[in-house]
């Protein structure tokens, strides 16, 4: 049998590309992504409302500190210019940027920054260091360190502040943790998400969320400024007390959802609920709730003479 | 018949009896002195360090200057404390080598590898009066050694001897005049230097910073200090601000729901965050884990709403039982409440209403006299 010579010098090429790939291929995640809303647009863009916690394996103390919440919170000094949590953010309607760290002797990828707008940088270490211990500070981004399985990068997170489930005051603990799966097939980017909180959370958490890599894309700065948004007296922390906030269900009744189901929980989760869902009572009918009932609930101390 | 402390706790909260006596019996026991043994180091920032694991947090600066602690963990603990603070002495001298090298006259040979004596504790500060924070007073003082000369060292023999141990007045108050049944403290656990006003300054800058305490009146007890690193940035807290359970209000020693929500408040005003509300100023509770001004502010929104809460409940005319009934930190619980052990929520909201004035309320005593002074 005769070889031909470009056939060998062929072969001899392949040899060198095989061998110039490690066996431990890693998946290149760094990159540019931009958001697609595929899934849950309404929630993601113009934002959940006010007690639709259907779907979501909350605790009864979850729902509690959701009804007591109030959006104004969120004007207070300490709060406007919290970012979402490392959980959360992936839902957010922010551009992402995924960027290497890349050990210059052994070539391996070490390190992976993801940063959203209006974010903080979020390393996932690779190069196997140990989580802090658990007095360690507590971050919006956790503290990540992720392995490889086949394609995948799995990551777990530790060390997460208080955040949120939803933007509607469902809150997620700082005793969470958060494992994810980055995917990556071609120029879409999927991210499951699972969050287990022994807090707020009956059953894990689990979501997903797709990216789009995006060439032309450059995430701006994001410089966020405290004012004062609101002339209140000063240590009043908004919320509604139990049993009075008028928003509950205005959700059901918009969109003709019966209130139990609105009111999440595990059971809402599952295929099955649709079942129960055609024999609970309709919502009522959605009413107007009128401003002084809005301003009404917030509560506090009474004012000092001369406040603030 | 064996009882046990939760049993003692169980019928004193039946009886209505306040939740400051049984805190008053038991404190010391807190859960995080007995949760895990050894004390633990956790690098805060700059010379500021916190000691986990010896009772109450105990935040130290370990520098050239020697060593300034905030608090001094149980009375059991000082040894592990101490051996702690040579460790740290030990890693400053490895991160920092004196030179190599020096004057003609000067060798360093002969003082390689051999092990220089530890820089002396210089000032201990008490947060509140406790005893997981205040009980190693005695043996961690006489570990250290205050520099003084002058007519001082002249006329007062033992001016040098042992740590400064400085602390608002009311803390040598409440030690030397401790709840009925309990002995006084020893002379050498009390405070060398009191103040009464808003603020005490160290006089100097101590490993390159200034440190302040700040007065919070009526808080977890009534002689309450924070204290601020004022270069580190960082802020040991006390007992005002916990990571690990609600408030714990010592009524018995004048301590209130409102005055804790102050302090907190207070903490607030002091921090600047480093970027999007965390890091920069980082807080040293007094139990828990390390934290920054957006843990604090979560606190804080915590205690205000259930002080709210609680607050509405006793405009209401509503009785301590039926209060407890309707389960005001129900969506909290998960994350701060206790059924047994030191700090229960029944002991809380017992004494957040017995704070905001419910109607059942004993009066909460009156600190007694301060000796000698205005």
């Amino acid at each position: 049998m005769t070889i031909r010579r470009s056939t060998v010098l062929a072969l001899a090429m392949l040899l060198v590309a095989f061998a110039a790939t490690p066996s431990w291929a890693q998946t290149d995640f760094s990159g540019e992504w931009a958001p697609r809303f595929w899934e849950d647009q309404p929630e993601r863009v113009p934002g959940p409302e006010l007690g639709d916690y259907l779907g979501i394996p909350i605790s009864e103390a979850a729902r509690m500190r959701a009804d007591t919440w109030d959006a104004s919170i969120q004007t207070l000094p300490e709060w406007q210019c919290r970012p979402h949590s490392a959980d959360y953010i992936w839902r957010g309607p922010s551009n992402l940027t995924i960027s290497k760290e890349v050990d210059p002797v052994s070539r391996e990828i070490v390190a992976f920054h993801a940063e959203w707008l209006r974010s903080v940088d979020r390393p996932i270490y690779l190069d196997g260091r140990p989580h802090p211990p658990e007095d360690a500070l507590h971050t919006w981004a956790g503290f990540s360190t992720g392995k490889w399985d086949g394609d995948v990068l799995t990551i777990t997170t530790t060390h997460l502040k208080e955040g949120y489930l939803r933007r509607n005051g469902l809150p997620r603990s700082d005793k969470a943790t958060l494992t994810e799966h980055w995917m990556r097939n071609g120029e879409i980017l999927t991210v499951m998400t699972i969050i287990n909180d022994p807090v707020y959370l009956t059953e894990p958490f689990v979501r997903t969320t797709d990216y789009e890599l995006a060439l032309n894309q450059r995430v701006p700065p994001y410089p966020c400024g405290i004012v004062q948004e609101i002339d209140r007296e000063k240590g009043k922390v908004p919320h509604f007390l139990p049993g009075t906030n008028p928003y509950l269900t205005e959700h059901a009744s918009r969109h003709g959802i019966p209130v139990e189901a609105t009111r999440g929980g595990a059971e809402t989760m599952y295929p099955d609920y649709q079942e129960k869902l055609k024999t609970l009572p309709a919502p009522p009918p959605l009413t107007q709730v009128p401003p002084s009932a809005a301003a009404q609930p917030q509560s506090g101390p009474a004012p000092a003479a001369g406040r603030r | 018949m064996v009882v046990s402390r939760s049993h003692v706790h169980r019928l004193l909260g039946r009886a209505g009896a306040c939740a400051a006596l049984v805190a008053a019996v038991a404190w010391g026991a807190h859960p995080s002195a007995q949760a895990q043994p050894g004390v633990r180091v956790l690098p805060v920032r700059g010379n500021v360090y916190m000691l986990l694991g010896a009772g109450g947090n105990i935040t130290v600066s370990v520098g050239r200057d020697g060593v300034l602690m905030v608090d001094t963990g149980t009375e059991g603990m000082s040894d592990q404390v101490t051996t702690a603070l040579r460790g740290l002495q030990r890693q400053l001298d490895l991160r920092d080598p004196l030179p190599i090298g020096g004057a003609e006259t000067r060798s360093t040979v002969a003082g390689r590898n051999i092990e220089a004596p530890a820089k002396p504790i210089r000032y201990i500060v008490n947060t509140h009066v406790h005893p997981d924070h205040t009980g190693g007073n005695v043996k961690l003082r006489a570990a250290g050694r205050t520099f003084t000369g002058g007519n001082v060292a002249g006329n007062i023999a033992d001016a040098g001897e042992g740590a400064a141990i400085l602390a608002h007045e009311n803390v040598q108050v409440r030690l030397l005049t401790p709840p009925a049944g309990q002995a006084p403290a020893p002379a050498d656990a009390l405070p060398t230097d009191t103040y009464y006003t808003d603020t005490m300054k160290l006089s100097h800058f101590f490993n390159g910073e200034g440190v302040q305490l700040i007065h919070v009146p009526a808080a977890h007890t009534d002689g309450d200090s924070l204290v601020y690193f004022r270069g580190s940035d960082v802020i040991a807290a006390g007992d005002i601000f916990l990571t690990t359970g609600y408030p714990i209000i010592d009524r018995q020693r004048g301590g209130t729901l409102n005055g804790i929500v102050d302090g907190l408040n207070r903490i607030l005003d002091l921090s600047i965050a480093e970027f999007r509300t965390e890091g920069g100023t980082l807080v040293v509770p007094g139990h828990g884990r390390l934290s920054d001004s957006a843990d604090v502010a979560y606190y804080r929104d915590m205690v205000t709403i259930l002080r709210d809460r609680i607050k509405n409940m006793v405009d209401r005319g509503m009785t301590l039982e039926q209060v407890k009934a309707a389960k005001p930190t129900a969506d909290y619980e998960p994350r701060y409440g206790a059924s047994t052990g030191f700090w229960t929520t029944d002991m809380f909201i017992e004494a957040a209403y017995a704070s905001l004035g419910g109607p059942k309320a004993p009066p909460a005593p009156a600190a007694p006299p301060a000796r000698g002074r205005r």
